[in-house]
């Protein structure tokens, strides 16, 4: 049961949190055009030699790093070392930004246009903003957005332009560039670009790490990424991508700077622009690839209301201050530090961990809208009746006060919740739901998810005039997905509790050790799906069991938990927040035991398990619409090599094939499903 | 400058009363003498027989005579701000010596936030009754007493020796606050001396700790609070003769007691030098460098002491190490010197050395570069070492070194001198675009006959204009190496006004060069902040060695500490941290200091568990019983 501590994850979901200023107010008193031409004069790193982009670029291509992977690519390759420097040049040019002043006119004068239309507020907390500043002149920083929306770059430098803070270097995938003349403009307001994979190409990950280290290092621009790589589909934080961490980490372990701040920036939409198109794509309809005319297209999205967005600036984190006790700076003493060498085990460690504490602390400080509150028992009470074959919807009285219970629960919980005190508990329900008209319809004083005609004008157009039942599953899926991506920004309130409460109902006694064991299974299982620190189980445990104490949904009477009379209400919110993962896990093993073929590849296995899952769905052996995510669906795959249930055969003709070891996977689904008790055994396998 | 060494006409008539002082202390020191005088024969006759000997000595027996007993050097010498508020250097010693110092109280309570109001003086007069009686071992007294040997267990010569001048070690003292102390202090007159004493403390065990010049600034001379047994200060300064010189071969042999300076103006005498200049030498001892592997500021001509030692007689617990012939290179196995040199008195008492010496320099010039920053410096300072053409001295100050520097300019005598000062001024931050925020300068050193200095100035300054620095003349570069004199005898008047200070070395590759200069000193204000320091810390460094492979850095730290309730303890936590941050950015643990007991927990780290090992195995055969129990290093 003793597991090292890393981190006390407790004090900071207790912390206060500053107040929020909304910066649309101002553009919409004053003049847009003054607004995008005044003078911006940015507070920038003390230690900064100020240089223009083309000598950052020399000073790249002239790096003893770049110069000594530059010739071993020589050798290895037997090109001229001139060639290869040309090569250099050119990924060089390919990628840098060219940041200028005048498209970040244009961007601030065209941005603040478009903001007004498609929302009511951007609400920025500006102590966060100062603190930002203060970061900046003091240490090189990295800002960590979360990435939600094809929004949240334009939407950072807009604020960081409008608060005269230094705009800052984004990384950016590959995919844009494509866009012909978006992508030159978003170049020129700092993005640069990376490809999506070089895995084997030494000289584009060297190009790329000096790139972004030079940056860094000089303090020419806060450098800008997203830890989770990707858009979040799902609105639930992504496991953390290590690669450009470990780039700006770097130049600290190796003494080449004081310190890194990293800023971990929350931003959380009322109503995410892509909602739809997000559900679409994890159901397997392709995602469009990104092209200017379907940027315009998108202009229908101008006339909808997206409510307000919310983004913190959160507590700069000190690199110096993460890695203290944690690394021995001196190992890099004895080889010449230009020379690149793969992270030892400590280094890789220290990351992934300071990864996942970053991406807790951008979910800490995520905004939840009273809709989040409602989407989640909405859904709850969807999959409820339909198992009780009751009447569709709940009474909005009766919805309003389970969202006031939820409400006064995700708060004890530490909740980032915005919900309007000064106004009556109906009137908060009532606003939310006609924000998300797509998503509900009310009828007879009744809520239900706005399932029946959900085809929308795709449907529509379709010529046939009655849909197939699984177009028609399809089609509830895109709104219970939709739905589901509201519930999953509060998941990181609630995932500790509901392991909790999850493991209290399967494990064989409710004594404390028991408990343990199944809360451990169940978190080791679930450990690509939510953000939980590595290595942190028994804090993850305390703390849940702590707030369930503390709330007066469980006792601990020597070593036994006793749920209390209040507390079942609570703990079966709970279990039923983590029940469609659940079962869509079992799922997902029972396809790999029962169908999965001899030769089933890695790009094989979404559509097959979809396949698969739709059948059960339409049978009505599974509720869960939602585990039609595809997102889930890899989750699970990526758990089960993870915990080498699945192995995938790498090289040769096979490449890519899964081989499943159906006994290890039947158990874990027995596991799950409380049908096998959480042995001993089992958690220490894996 | 210490006035030996300053050439010119101005510092002859210093040098006259230099040696007239150290002549009175000479005088008085002669009662003290009289009653060992029969004894100590022996050695005398040997001693005159060379008749390379003249000249006063500085070091008397008792050195509260000249000495202060609670801060750095001459009684006679020390800043003060007079009645006007402005600063002044007292005595007769210095360059500085009697002049006003108009720059240095602004720039005083400026950097430190310190107040020329706000004053905390130390007890004048050592109070004997806080000594601890001293723990005698009667039988080795007795015995000693027959040799001859003068000794002495009075309060005053044994708190003398039982410190260095590490801050905490000078704050306790001004503080009335006295620890473990020896025993008992020895005062052998020559090598025989020696090993009748060792033999004695063998026999009786009692504890002995050599003490040279008490310059170290690694806790090596405090005595272990936990050592039961007597403690013998072993005080070689009354060995201090030069036995003979070999023209022929160019070598001196001289007894390890001998200081710095001592040695150079004897020698001088005869038309040589040895060269060995290190910052302290007014007072460290031959055998002090010996064991503490010392480097000098002209080390780029006359090289360190491991390259100037021919020969080195040590006096162990196991009898007398020494080599049998003085061939200029050996390969006679690991060499023996190696494990004498930087032994730290662990292993015995050095009592002769024969050194490499080398006629006097025909010329000498100072010189200094100004560069628009560190950055600059440090390449520049790299190619230098690269063409291997660097000065007896380059030494490369950083921003708030450079402006320390420019605050301690005595007053200007005429306007005409203020006037050009403003006009270079000017010239460089205006003309030049110098932003005066973040400029730095290196100070030179040229030595050697006339033209080749010359040629090899302009060999310098020519690389130095590739790396945009811009000569700035003579006296900057003078007033540069004043500094290092003086600067002891500014910390002790930073004490009377609540500031601390101390310095540390290292020394580096040259890729991290920059790296450790900025973390290091940006590390001692972010711990200074943590640590509740209500004022911004005064952090800087200097560049003071070039090497083919790297340099030798070195930091100042000081800050105000109104507010604190346990500054030494801060302080330490401070210096800690800093040498933490040295060691994790490829630094090493010290380039000239030593170790001592302050370093000693980073041994085994900085030269492995097998390394570690070796030393230790050195110690148990030679000095099984530890009689030799300073304990440091290991």
């Amino acid at each position: 049961m003793a597991s090292e501590a890393v981190y006390t994850h407790r004090d900071p979901m207790l912390k206060k949190r500053d107040d929020f200023e909304d910066i649309l107010e101002e553009r919409r008193n004053s003049s847009d055009l003054r607004y995008a031409l005044r003078c911006y004069t940015p507070v920038l790193y003390k230690g900064l030699t100020p240089s223009k982009a083309s000598e950052l670029k020399s000073m790249v291509l002239q790096s003893d790093q770049l110069h000594y992977v530059i010739n071993q690519v020589s050798i290895e390759t037997g090109m001229a070392a001139d060639e290869v420097q040309a090569e250099a040049a050119a990924i060089l040019e390919e990628m840098a930004h060219r940041l200028q002043i005048s498209t970040v006119r244009f961007f601030a004068f065209t941005l603040s246009k478009v903001f007004k239309t498609l929302f009511r507020s951007i609400c920025v907390n500006e102590e966060g903003i100062q603190r930002l500043q203060q970061a900046i002149h003091e240490h090189p920083v990295v800002l960590l957005p979360s990435h939600r929306s094809y929004m949240d770059f334009l939407l950072m430098s807009y604020i960081l332009y409008t608060y005269d803070l230094a705009l800052p270097v984004i990384a950016a995938g590959m995919d844009f560039m494509s866009m012909k003349f978006v992508g030159e403009m978003l170049r020129m307001s700092g993005a640069f670009f990376i490809r999506r994979s070089f895995g084997g190409d030494k000289l584009y990950w060297a190009v790329f790490s000096e790139y972004v280290k030079t940056i860094l290092k000089n303090g020419f621009a806060p450098v800008e990424f997203f830890l989770e790589g990707t858009r979040s589909r799902t609105c639930k934080s992504l496991t953390p991508k290590l690669g450009l961490l470990n780039i700006v980490m770097d130049p600290y372990l190796k003494g080449e700077v004081f310190d890194v701040s990293v800023v971990p920036v929350s931003i959380s939409y009322e109503r995410i622009l892509e909602e739809a198109l997000y559900a679409r794509e994890m159901l397997g309809v392709p995602k469009p690839k990104e092209s200017t005319s379907g940027l315009f297209k998108a202009r229908k999205v101008l006339s909808e209301d997206y409510g307000s967005i919310h983004v913190y600036f959160g507590q700069p984190v000190s690199v110096r201050s993460l890695a203290q006790n944690r690394v021995n700076r001196s190992q890099f003493n004895l080889t010449p530090r230009h020379i690149p060498r793969k992270p030892g085990e400590d280094i890789h460690s220290f990351v992934n961990d300071s990864a996942y504490r970053l991406v807790r602390a951008q979910e800490e400080n995520m905004v939840l809208k009273p809709w989040v509150l409602l989407a989640t028992l909405l859904l709850q009470n969807h999959h409820q009746s339909q198992a009780a074959g009751q009447k569709q919807g709940m009474a909005v009285d009766e919805l309003t006060e389970q969202a006031v219970w939820l409400r006064d629960v995700s708060r004890q919980y530490g909740a980032f919740l915005h919900w309007p005190d000064h106004t009556s508990p109906s009137e908060v329900v009532s606003s939310s739901l006609s924000l998300h008209r797509g998503l509900v319809r009310i009828s007879e004083g009744r809520v239900r998810l706005a399932l029946e005609q959900a085809g929308g004008p795709a449907g529509g157009r379709d010529p046939r005039s009655a849909a197939s039942p699984e177009e028609e599953l399809l089609n509830q899926a895109v709104i219970i997905l939709s739905c589901a991506s509201y519930r999953n920004q509060a998941l990181h309130v609630f995932i500790r509790p509901a392991l909790l409460a999850s493991a209290i109902h399967s494990a064989s006694s409710n004594n404390k050790q028991e408990v343990y064991n199944s809360f451990s299974f169940l978190r080791n299982m679930f450990s690509n799906e939510f953000i939980l620190c590595p290595g942190a189980t028994v804090q993850d445990f305390e703390e849940a069991c702590y707030l369930l104490v503390k709330t007066g949904a469980l006792q601990i009477n020597q070593q036994e938990f006793v749920v209390t009379e209040r507390g079942h209400r609570t703990l079966a919110f709970l279990t039923s927040v983590l029940d469609p993962f659940l079962q869509g896990y079992q799922v997902v093993c029972r396809f790999l035991c029962e169908e999965a073929t001899e030769g089933l590849t890695e790009k094989q296995f979404v559509p097959a398990v979809r396949k698969f899952i739709i059948k059960h769905l339409l049978t009505g052996r599974l509720r869960y619409a939602e585990v039609l995510s595809s997102d889930l669906q890899k989750n699970t795959l990526a758990a089960l090599l993870r915990l080498g249930a699945v192995r995938k055969l790498k090289g040769g003709e096979e490449q890519g094939t899964l081989k499943v070891n159906k006994v290890m996977v039947n158990s874990l689904e027995d596991t799950l499903g409380g049908k096998l008790p959480t042995q001993k055994a089992v958690v220490a396998r894996l | 400058m210490a006035s030996n060494s300053s050439g010119g006409g101005s510092s002859d008539r210093q040098r006259i009363a230099q040696q007239r002082l150290s002549r009175i202390a000479g005088h008085l020191q002669r009662p003290a003498d009289d009653n060992s005088a029969i004894l100590a024969a022996e050695c005398k006759a040997q001693g005159s027989k060379s008749g390379v000997s003249g000249g006063g000595k500085t070091v008397p027996r008792r050195r509260q005579e000249i000495m202060k007993w609670n801060g750095w050097g001459y009684n006679d010498s020390k800043f003060f701000f007079n009645k006007n508020g402005q600063a002044e250097f007292t005595g007769r010693r210095y360059r500085l010596s009697g002049l006003i110092i108009p720059g240095l109280k602004d720039w005083f309570e400026v950097t430190f936030g310190a107040s020329v109001l706000h004053k905390t003086l130390a007890p004048p007069i050592l109070n004997s009754s806080a000594v601890q009686p001293p723990t005698l071992n009667e039988a080795f007294v007795e015995e000693l007493k027959s040799t001859g040997i003068p000794s002495s267990h009075d309060a005053e010569d044994r708190v003398f020796r039982a410190h260095g001048h590490c801050l905490h070690e000078i704050f306790a003292l001004r503080e009335g606050k006295f620890g473990r102390i020896p025993d008992m202090v020895v005062w052998p007159n020559c090598h025989s001396d020696v090993v009748k004493i060792v033999e004695l403390a063998c026999k009786h065990n009692v504890c002995l700790i050599p003490y040279g010049g008490g310059t170290s600034v690694s806790s090596a001379l405090e005595c272990p609070p936990e050592e039961a047994r007597s403690i013998i200060s072993l005080d070689t300064s009354q060995m201090n003769r030069i036995l003979w010189i070999d023209e022929k071969n160019f070598t001196a042999h001289v007894e390890a007691g001998i200081v710095g300076q001592d040695l150079e103006r004897t020698l001088n005498e005869s038309g040589y030098c040895t060269g060995h200049e290190p910052d302290s030498m007014e007072f460290s001892s031959l055998g002090g460098w010996v064991a503490t592997r010392a480097s000098g500021m002209k080390k780029n001509i006359y090289g360190n002491i491991e390259d100037l030692v021919v020969h080195i007689k040590m006096v162990t617990p196991r009898g007398v190490i020494e080599k049998s012939c003085q061939g200029p290179r050996m390969s006679t196995g690991p060499d023996v010197h190696h494990f004498i040199m930087g032994s730290e008195g662990t292993l015995g008492v050095v009592t002769e050395v024969t050194m490499k010496i080398r006629p006097m320099p025909e010329y000498q010039k100072y010189g200094s570069v100004v560069f628009p920053n560190f950055e600059q410096g440090v390449a520049c300072l790299r190619e230098v070492a690269k063409q291997r053409c660097a000065p007896a001295s380059i030494r490369l100050m950083d921003n708030e070194q450079f402006r320390f520097g420019h605050a301690l300019k005595p007053q200007v005598s005429s306007i005409f001198t203020s006037f050009l000062d403003g006009l270079k001024t000017f010239y460089i931050t205006k003309f030049k675009g110098f932003d005066p925020n973040h400029l730095c300068v290196a100070t030179l050193l040229f030595e050697g006959d006339r033209e080749k200095v010359l040629q090899h100035e302009k060999q310098v300054y020519d690389i130095a204009a590739k790396f945009g620095g811009l000569a700035a003349g003579e006296d900057n570069g003078q007033r540069g190496y004043m500094l290092t004199f003086v600067i002891a005898y500014l910390r002790d008047m930073g004490m009377d006004y609540y500031v601390i200070g101390e310095s540390f070395e290292t020394s580096v590759p040259w890729d991290r060069v920059l790296d450790v200069c900025r973390n290091v000193k940006a590390r001692i204000i972010r711990e200074c902040k943590e640590k509740g320091v209500q004022f911004p810390p005064l952090s800087t460094c200097r560049v003071t060695q070039t090497y083919d492979a790297g340099a030798c850095v070195y930091f100042y730290f000081a800050f105000n500490y109104r507010g604190l309730s346990d500054p030494v303890h801060v302080y330490e936590q401070v210096e800690h941290t800093a040498r933490e941050e040295i060691l994790a950015n490829g630094g090493s643990l010290s380039h000239h200091h030593g170790v001592g007991k302050l370093r000693k927990e980073w041994m085994r780290e900085s030269v492995s568990n097998v390394g570690l090992g070796m030393i230790k195995s050195v110690k148990d055969y030679v000095d099984p019983n530890n009689i030799f129990g300073n304990r440091n290093l290991l």
